[in-house]
């Protein structure tokens, strides 16, 4: 099982809700499933967001495999200076 | 309105451009002669980007009209080096990593220069109030310094060779 | 005076890296000849001039331009009705809205419109006789104002993201952000100090000395080519697509030097209209923006008010920490106030904790990033206050921070995540506390403040080509726009793998058309990520010699090593071959060799720096004047030393700026009166001392050679370093920044009693 981190921005799809659990075996699957049980939460998403999985930051996410991981943690897009 | 034919001395060459008579001095040599080293930072004569040296003066060349150069003698950064070598001040702010962006380089070097053809032998603190015309966002002014004390170090004991106007 | 400490672990012997050599691109730097993009020009080139709003708040009712484009030498105008709206905008969001004003102007010298004529003087009278008709509205320029229950809106219809939509009505506010780790009445109960205290920064500017500037080439079959001053082309070229409505295989950029960015290149402002100005006109059309157009009308950086509230044990431990935080955003929405919360306590492990942050809306330019954008306002707060404890428990400030300071596993605060990885927080602590600076005795009136910042980095794609010459040279493009000697440090990269001189190694910048999509330089991103992309494909070009070697000694590939540039035989059956011999052959050998690099690059880790400032204040004028300065900055490895020193010094340089004397002034109208360098006051030379750094190199194992991103962090420490050095020389603490004569005196005199 994973544990899912939302953040305060995703909140809004999931009746203030922000740690779920979930299984998953990649980045793709873990939005697919997200998305079944909250409907539109994949389209928020579109806009951009960064993952930190199990702690390394991943900017650009969206095909990754899951193996092994316990925590996944909705970050907004990264900006730099 | 018909363009002024101004003829003056650039680097030690004769030269010749044609201006508007409000025209400032910087545009005339960035559009009118293609020297683009001196620079347009602000346009009011607050950040020394477009320092010149007009006979024998450092000034900010945004802030003089071009009609001025008429039959003057100007200095620019395209003029420090000579046929034998750098400017010993261009060859401290390669060595001394003087420049990030190089924007305002063009400008501190003939502040600089200005600065050591008039006081040889600087303290810090001369240095630094010399180019306080200047402005400089990438540097924080720290290796420019230690640079022009290098430079006037060397020119002291190495007159610069080759022909100077 | 500048010291390198490396990590008795990882002291590593490169023949290149950790050098100084003299960039490439440094003759044409001190010779006048690069080329800078308003140094750019084209044959029948024409100029473009914008004409902008005069007002912060108002409606457009009408835009009338047949006047002026009935004036001499006028080839085209353009307005909003030129723009339409895309669907979705590229990068920044509502940029093709703040880009020209539709039907609401938002700030005063947002643009309105643009005119292209042959002369810049035609243009400038031109502009004059484009009517545009105005229903002027209240303006909300400050945060307050904003965030009033009566406000008037800038948006009529933001609803505040993070709020419950269902409820909320629309308001200035354009996100509330909201973190919790433990249980924060818990933490201060535990507490023996609580302080609260709240702090304001002012917006400011990031101060590069070129204007923006580009020149677009539009040409009849549909294709512009631009030339630009800019942080990331490959950014202008999707985002001037997008604008425009356009593939991005019709716009091919091209990097001109620049001049300064700090983060506010990272954006586009002229680039798509003078793209349509040119393909109008049927010319390339060529804009610059003057001092006063980069001051009122690109991106300055957010001004804040934050509450912080912190409590600690006799101890030292902070037990509590819980912050308040509201960000300017300008006119349209940015993540200026997350970005605070995720910086407001990254430095220390504490574990009760309460962030919430907002985004405000004004009539304001738009913020974009200023070299660790929100983290140092978010600093200055906490950094003071632990400046507080620590003094009234009688600990060193340094001591205080050891004490509590981040390690590698530790979780990072806020909607950031992520764990520390190896980091360097604790080595530029001791740096500074080991320093001779920190001993020296200080005189009446002068006082010693120390702080230290985090900044995250970030990582992002970068591709670089390298192509070896017949005669065993190496051209290394890639595409990361060199905003500080960058591209130095990449020759040094590929001289280090490859094995020969970085002299014979040539680094460019290619345009979007020559080498892979890269990035922005921005995040302190470029010898990280793009050094990845360059030593990859430096790797790739050692095999493809290697293997060249063993075709031309007729052997196996694994009997062939690259040492030191050539190619050794692992049994001594064959005399070493270099380089040059092996280029030489190419054509017989398989053809050309050349190799690519690129990659999404991530593990980038975080930067910290420590900083120590010694000033004087006279107590007649309030004027501070800074006396030492030493920063402590751990750079993983340091590629050139001479440009990471030239980071931390710039950074340094631009903090105290920041907390002596800039701030955008704006009056009640909501029009800036200091939109020049006289009185938008930047520090001159004769401001400063010597700026002393450490560097720390703790290295990065995520990158080939240890490299940490070394270019935003230095700004993090400054405003707090200072504030904590005043009340260190006369007893005051100062938390409105800047810290001008004004403000220093009038808090003087309010602590003697005086008024």
């Amino acid at each position: 099982m994973i544990k899912v981190l939302l953040g305060s921005n995703l909140k809004n799809f999931t009746n203030g809700v922000e740690e779920i659990e979930l299984e998953a075996s990649s980045v793709k699957s873990l939005i697919t499933e997200m998305d079944r049980r909250y409907p539109g939460i994949a389209d928020a998403l579109e806009s951009g967001f960064a993952l930190a999985i199990d702690g390394e930051v991943i900017a650009n996410p969206g095909y990754e495999k899951l193996a092994d991981v316990s925590e996944v943690r909705f970050l907004s897009p990264l900006q730099g200076g | 309105m018909s363009r002024l034919h101004i003829e003056c001395e650039i680097n030690g060459e004769d030269a010749e451009f044609l201006c508007d008579t409000d025209e400032s001095l910087l545009d005339a040599l960035r559009d009118e002669v293609g020297l683009t080293g001196a620079k347009e930072g602000c346009g009011t004569g607050d950040c020394g980007a477009c320092s010149i040296i007009l006979n024998g003066n450092l000034i900010c060349a945004c802030l003089a009209f071009a009609p001025e150069a008429q039959g003057s003698v100007i200095e620019t950064v395209e003029g420090m080096a000579n046929e034998e070598q750098l400017h010993p001040l261009q060859t401290a702010f390669l060595e001394h990593a003087a420049l990030q962006c190089g924007i305002c380089t063009p400008g501190f070097l003939i502040a600089s220069k200005s600065l050591l053809e008039r006081n040889p032998d600087p303290t810090e603190t001369e240095v630094r109030y010399a180019i306080a015309g200047n402005l400089c966002r990438c540097t924080g002014y720290d290796k420019i310094v230690r640079a022009i004390l290098v430079a006037a170090k060397e020119m002291k004991q190495n007159p610069m060779k080759g022909a100077k106007s | 005076m500048s010291v390198v400490t490396k990590e008795n672990s990882a002291k590593q012997s490169y023949k290149y890296v950790g050098t100084r050599p003299v960039r490439h691109d440094g003759l044409e730097k001190v010779n006048g000849k690069a080329r800078f993009a308003a140094d750019i020009t084209k044959p029948r080139m024409i100029h473009g001039l914008v004409l902008r709003s005069p007002h912060a708040h108002a409606k457009i009712l009408s835009i009338d331009t047949t006047e002026a484009e009935a004036m001499p030498g006028v080839k085209a105008v353009v307005s909003a009705s030129d723009f339409p709206l895309p669907k979705k905008d590229e990068g920044f969001p509502h940029r093709s809205k703040n880009l020209i004003a539709r039907d609401k102007v938002r700030y005063e010298g947002q643009a309105v419109a643009a005119v292209a004529a042959t002369t810049r003087r035609q243009a400038r009278e031109a502009a004059a006789k484009i009517i545009v008709n105005y229903q002027e509205l209240p303006n909300v320029m400050t945060i307050d104002e904003a965030m009033a229950e009566d406000a008037t809106l800038v948006h009529e219809n933001l609803i505040t993201k993070g709020s419950d939509s269902k409820t909320a009505k629309p308001s200035n506010i354009a996100e509330r952000d909201f973190y919790e780790r433990g249980d924060i009445d818990v933490g201060f109960a535990e507490a023996d100090f609580v302080y609260e205290h709240e702090f304001t920064t002012e917006s400011l500017h990031q101060g590069y000395i070129e204007p923006h500037a580009c020149l677009a080439d539009t040409g009849k079959d549909g294709r512009s080519e631009i030339w630009c001053s800019s942080q990331g082309h490959f950014m202008v070229r999707s985002a001037t697509a997008n604008m425009l409505g356009w593939e991005t295989s019709r716009i091919k950029v091209v990097p001109a030097e620049i001049g300064g960015g700090f983060g506010g290149k990272t954006t586009i402002y002229l680039e798509p209209l003078a793209v349509k100005l040119s393909e109008k006109a049927d010319r390339p059309v060529k804009m610059v923006m003057s001092r006063d157009e980069v001051f009122k009308a690109t991106g300055p950086t957010a001004g804040t008010k934050i509450r912080v509230k912190i409590g600690a044990k006799k101890s030292g431990e902070i037990t509590a920490g819980k912050a308040w935080l509201a960000y300017q955003s300008g006119a349209f929405p940015g993540p200026w106030g997350m970005v605070g919360g995720w910086c407001v306590f990254a430095c220390y492990n504490i574990p009760n904790v309460q962030i919430e942050a907002f985004e405000i809306i004004l009539n304001r330019p738009v913020s974009i990033p200023y070299r660790a954008p929100s983290a140092p306002m978010a600093a200055y707060p906490t950094e003071t206050v632990l400046d507080q404890i620590a003094k009234e428990i009688d600990m060193d400030p340094i001591d205080l921070r050891l004490l509590n300071a981040v390690k590698e596993g530790d979780v990072q605060l806020g909607d950031f995540g992520g764990k520390y990885p190896r980091i360097g927080i604790k080595e530029t602590l001791e740096a500074i506390k080991n320093h001779p600076n920190y001993k020296i005795p200080l005189a009446p009136n002068q006082g010693r403040g120390i702080a230290t910042g985090y900044w995250f980095n970030i990582a992002e794609s970068s591709s670089a080509t390298i192509n070896l010459s017949e005669d065993g040279r190496a051209v290394v493009m890639t595409g990361s726009p060199d905003i500080g000697g960058s591209r130095v440090s990449m020759a040094i990269m590929a001289a280090e793998v490859i094995g020969i001189d970085v002299k014979l190694i040539q680094p460019v910048v290619g345009d979007t058309e020559t080498v892979g999509f890269t990035d922005v330089t921005e995040g302190s991103r470029a010898t990280y990520a793009t050094g990845i992309a360059v030593v990859n494909a430096a790797k790739k070009i050692v095999s493809k010699l290697r293997e060249r070697a063993s075709i031309m000694w007729e052997c196996n590939l694994e009997d062939v090593e690259w040492v030191d540039g050539r190619a050794i035989h692992k049994d001594g059956k064959e005399s070493p071959m270099s380089i040059t011999e092996i280029t030489a052959k190419a054509k017989k050998t398989g053809g050309p060799l050349n190799a690519i690099g690129s990659l999404e690059t991530k593990g980038q880790g975080p930067a910290f720096s420590t900083q120590l400032c010694d000033l004087e204040v006279d107590p007649e004028t309030g004027k501070v004047t800074i006396l030492r300065y030493t920063t402590a900055q751990d750079a993983g490895t340091a590629i050139h030393p001479s440009y990471v020193e030239g980071q931390m010094q710039g950074g340094v340089v631009q903090g105290i700026g920041m907390a002596l004397n800039e701030e955008y002034i704006y009056n009640q109208k909501g029009i800036l009166e200091n939109p020049g360098f006289l009185d938008y006051r930047m520090p001159v030379a004769s401001d400063l001392p010597m700026i002393d750094t450490v560097i720390v190199e703790v290295p990065n194992p995520k990158h080939p050679y240890g490299v940490r991103g070394v270019g935003e962090v230095g700004i993090v420490p400054p405003l707090a370093a200072v504030a904590n050095a005043i009340h260190d020389a006369i007893g005051v603490r100062l938390r409105e920044a800047p810290m001008s004569p004004v403000k220093v005196l009038k808090a003087l005199n309010q602590k003697n009693g005086k008024n």
